[in-house]
């Protein structure tokens, strides 16, 4: 297996929940000493930039441009708000990360919150996540005592207060405007943009939200230049190195750290060891549930940004789930579908009342009782449903639909056809 | 019922919340708590945060009813979420799902005769890699079979 260079699992091979002695062993928090000892504010900023880390949460916006967009000079109350709400289906990575080396985040965040000149953070981290939260809940106790967080850090004289969030089950709370409600205490639909957090964020403040691997990248690239770390992609306008975390039906689903870029091809076949059961390779989400389907024809693609935007996709989260020829497209898009439709908030009409009729469409289609009238149909409310909702979970949705509609019209055909599902 | 929670939690709350700036902000941690002292969230819970908080009742309502960790109905001893999302639906999550159902002898959203097992679906728990998994109380089984759910069942129903 091709062995590549390890960041944010450098530490993974010690088996266990990585201690602030160990994480200082590896080279911890000497990219917070570097920022705070060695660089302005604007300076930590602009490496950051120059560095072309990509928001690792699903929508891939540059992170340096998000923290000089910050009103950093601006005194008083300003937030950083860590989104470990990671419950897009088929993403793993972040509890593997956080499980792992917390103290990546904490450090990412102290580094961040200097850059930006923010005095309290609040890491946010979903319900089922429990030994994350111990992880964490750990680390943060550990990084106060040794004066990684609180006042003067590092005798730097730059102060940091930092706070968990534990919340209580909701995909919709990794949108960032309804995280921001459930962290104040309020119901957590989404806000409307603008105005974004950066101006008017948790408590009306400006705030920044980050994903927990984009802010665990931070001391890396601290550490080893900005031009070192874009280097680490295996194409040309890649940046960094990747959490993948793999699913489905593969022989082997591991959550691994692999250069940005990697083939899909590659990731499939020497990473998963191939389809499971000697079985073909059918389809694969490339980016999590909310990301376009790809097919065969696909595998040579490069897991990065533009290339899967080029083919009809989304790099997401880049949790990968496969599916073998055995597989039902109908059926897994209504999985998915009735997923959203279940997560939906209820705010806004086209995805409180939109996805359920997709649903009801693509069940009917499933039991062999749809028409070609249905098919259009669908269609037409994937046109309906796109870019007409409040916030993305209902672009999201549409997604896999998208996907289900463009590369496997004849199957969805077949079944109205047949009357029945073909591959059940 | 239980008493919903005991003096000393309540006067800690209490100063917590004359401590933070936005008190409201603690809400969650407050129903997490009483959860975990009743088992669920009883509507004299609900108004206990919100006297403690200094909100009104309907504002604690509208986000306990927002969260589905949040139990605004009596459940049993241990909650077993079992996720339905699309890795554990690949690699046979409705046959686990058949199978749980029939062990239990309960369908989704109901509570065994004796009151020790509760059953409810629940997206994905990021356990994705180890499909199908489901939750128990605040622990993630992955890898189930019919063979490992009976054996994790018998376990929990020695420690309730």
């Amino acid at each position: 297996m091709t062995a590549y260079p390890q960041l944010l699992f450098k530490n993974r091979h010690l088996g266990a929940t990585v201690s602030l002695d160990d994480y200082r062993k590896s080279g911890g928090y000497e990219g917070l000493a570097k920022a705070l000892r060695e660089l302005s504010p604007a300076e930590v900023r602009e490496t950051v930039k120059a560095s072309g880390l990509r928001g690792r949460g699903g929508a891939g916006f540059p992170t340096g441009t998000k923290w000089t967009f910050f009103p950093s000079d601006q005194p008083g109350e300003k937030y950083l708000v860590c989104n470990g709400d990671e419950m897009e289906p088929g993403t793993y990575k972040d509890r593997v990360l956080l499980e792992t080396d917390p103290h990546q985040l904490i450090e990412g965040m102290v580094i961040a919150a200097y850059a930006m000149q923010i005095p309290v953070g609040y890491i946010f981290i979903r319900y089922a996540y429990a030994r994350a939260t111990a992880a964490l809940e750990r680390a943060l106790a550990e990084a106060k005592a040794a004066g990684l967080l609180g006042a003067n850090i590092l005798d730097s004289g730059f102060a940091f207060e930092l706070h968990l969030h534990g919340s209580a089950g909701r995909y919709i709370c990794g949108e960032e405007t309804a995280l921001l409600n459930g962290l104040e205490g309020k119901r957590p639909n989404p806000r409307s943009k603008p105005p974004f957090p950066a101006v008017r964020g948790l408590f009306g403040k400006p705030t920044t939200v980050n994903n927990v691997e984009t802010l665990a990248s931070v001391p890396h690239i601290l550490t080893g230049g900005a031009d070192w770390f874009k280097g680490l992609a295996a194409t040309e306008e890649g940046s960094g190195t990747k959490l993948f975390g793999l699913s489905g039906h593969l022989k082997k689903t591991p959550c691994l750290e692999l250069p940005i870029g990697v083939s899909l091809r590659e990731v499939v076949e020497e990473h998963g060891g191939g389809v499971w059961k000697g079985r073909r390779f059918k389809a694969c989400l490339p980016g999590g549930a909310s990301t376009p389907y790809l097919r065969a024809e696909h595998l040579d693609t490069s897991l990065d940004f533009g290339p899967l935007e080029q083919v009809g996709s989304r790099l997401g989260t880049a949790g990968v789930t496969v599916f073998d020829e055995t597989t039902c497209m109908v059926a897994a898009t209504l999985n998915l579908s009735r997923f959203f439709a279940r997560e939906s908030c209820g705010w806004c009409t086209p995805c409180r009342d939109g996805l359920p009729y997709v649903c009801w469409l693509l069940e009917k289609i499933e039991a062999g009782q749809g028409t070609l009238d249905d098919i259009d149909n669908l269609r037409g409310q994937k046109h309906n449903i796109d870019g007409r909702s409040f916030c993305a979970l209902a672009m999201g949705a549409m997604g896999p639909v998208d996907g289900l509609l463009r590369l496997f019209e004849e199957e969805l055909i077949d079944h109205v056809k047949r009357g029945k599902c073909p591959v059940r | 019922m239980s008493q919903l929670l005991d003096n000393e939690t309540i006067a800690a709350f209490k100063a917590k919340t004359a401590a933070v700036a936005h008190p409201r902000e603690l809400v969650i941690d407050l129903l997490r708590a009483i959860q975990e002292q009743v088992g669920w969230v009883p509507d004299e819970g609900v108004e206990l945060a919100a006297e403690i908080l200094g909100l009104p009742v309907i504002e604690v309502e509208e986000v306990a009813t927002f969260y589905d960790k949040i139990y605004r109905q009596p459940v049993g001893r241990q909650v077993i979420h079992l996720c339905d999302s699309i890795c554990c639906w690949s690699r046979g999550g409705e046959e686990v799902a058949r199978h749980l159902r029939q062990k239990l002898g309960v369908g989704f959203g109901e509570t065994t005769a004796d009151g020790a097992f509760t059953l409810l679906p629940t997206c994905c728990l990021g356990a994705c890699g180890e499909a199908p998994a489901m939750m128990i109380g605040r622990e993630t089984y992955g890898e189930l079979t019919e063979a490992r759910i009976d054996e994790i069942l018998e376990q929990k129903r020695k420690t309730i």
